[in-house]
């Protein structure tokens, strides 16, 4: 991993935190959306929030391409998980929607689960003819401890990302 | 009833995202490391080939279908709720749909990784 690598993890994650916020702080203005009326999209994509907030989903769409092409899609998902933390400082603070302790602990939970990932190796599959056909128990523990493997991986991916990048 | 539409909203953006995001890393392991890529290349280059992806279409395409029902349930539902429950279920059902059809490494770490964040989910909810 490479602070550029770090960025776009960092881009991912605040981006996504962003963008959703406008987006609900829009939506509520412009109030709910029925089936039965949907022009209440164009109305609601007009509005100045959703149309910043579609902007950062935009960014984060971007960093999210970045990161799929060099990280698994199991690594980089949770590896951007900080962003559930920001999103409820956000509906706290910014949107003022209140977030009780048993969200707090479930926001946690999901952080706390994220972290676990984000130890391992950013990158796992290989493509079809040089995939290991065997579960060999010393492959799973060599990948579990993130020790090179013998597929010809590039070494830099298989050090542990984030057990102390990601703030916990 | 609003809290069964915010659900069914929720269950709409889990499917379409883990569809999209398995075809758009699929897509984007076809390209390529877009570092290297674009240091060869130039930017342009990377942008028509990451475009010219028949993957990525279909991709973005499950995307919008996603980003259109995160519209509607977060115009039902508080943004601290939808967005983390959509999002957690979706790295559940990715976790599950990478194993399968991008052949990632789902170890033991990563599946722990899973019930932390259903247990989160549940608490989200509760």
């Amino acid at each position: 991993m490479t602070l550029r690598k770090y960025l776009v993890l960092a881009g991912v994650t605040v981006f996504a935190a962003a963008g959703d916020s406008m987006l609900s702080h829009g939506m509520k203005q412009t109030g709910s959306i029925s089936v039965h009326h949907l022009e209440g999209i164009i109305l609601a994509v007009l509005n100045p929030w959703v149309a910043v907030g579609i902007v950062l989903l935009l960014a984060f769409f971007a960093s999210y391409m970045n990161a799929l092409s060099w990280a698994d899609l199991t690594f980089v998902l949770p590896a951007t998980s900080l962003g559930y933390v920001l999103l409820a400082l956000a509906a706290t603070f910014v949107l003022h929607e209140r977030v009780s302790p048993l969200r707090w602990l479930g926001i946690a939970l999901i952080s706390g689960g994220v972290g676990f990932v984000a130890g391992g190796p950013a990158l796992t599959a290989h493509s079809e003819d040089e995939r290991p056909r065997s579960k060999s128990p010393l492959l799973a523990k060599n990948a579990r401890q993130g020790a090179p493997k013998a597929t010809g991986v590039p070494k830099e991916q298989d050090v542990p990302a984030a057990s102390g990048g990601l703030p916990r | 009833m609003k809290s069964a539409y915010t659900w069914g909203g929720i269950l709409v953006i889990v499917f379409a995202s883990v569809i999209g995001d398995v075809l758009l890393a699929r897509a984007m392991k076809q390209v390529g490391d877009v570092h290297e890529f674009w240091r060869r290349a130039g930017l342009w280059v990377v942008v028509s080939r990451v475009l010219g992806n028949p993957n990525f279409f279909l991709g973005v395409t499950a995307m919008a279908v996603a980003f259109f029902g995160l519209l509607f349930a977060l115009s039902w539902g508080d943004v601290s709720l939808v967005a983390p429950a959509a999002a957690s279920l979706t790295f559940i059902g990715n976790a599950f749909a990478a194993q399968i059809f991008l052949h990632e490494k789902v170890d033991r770490r990563r599946w722990i990784a899973a019930v932390l964040v259903a247990g989160g989910v549940a608490l989200l909810a509760a």
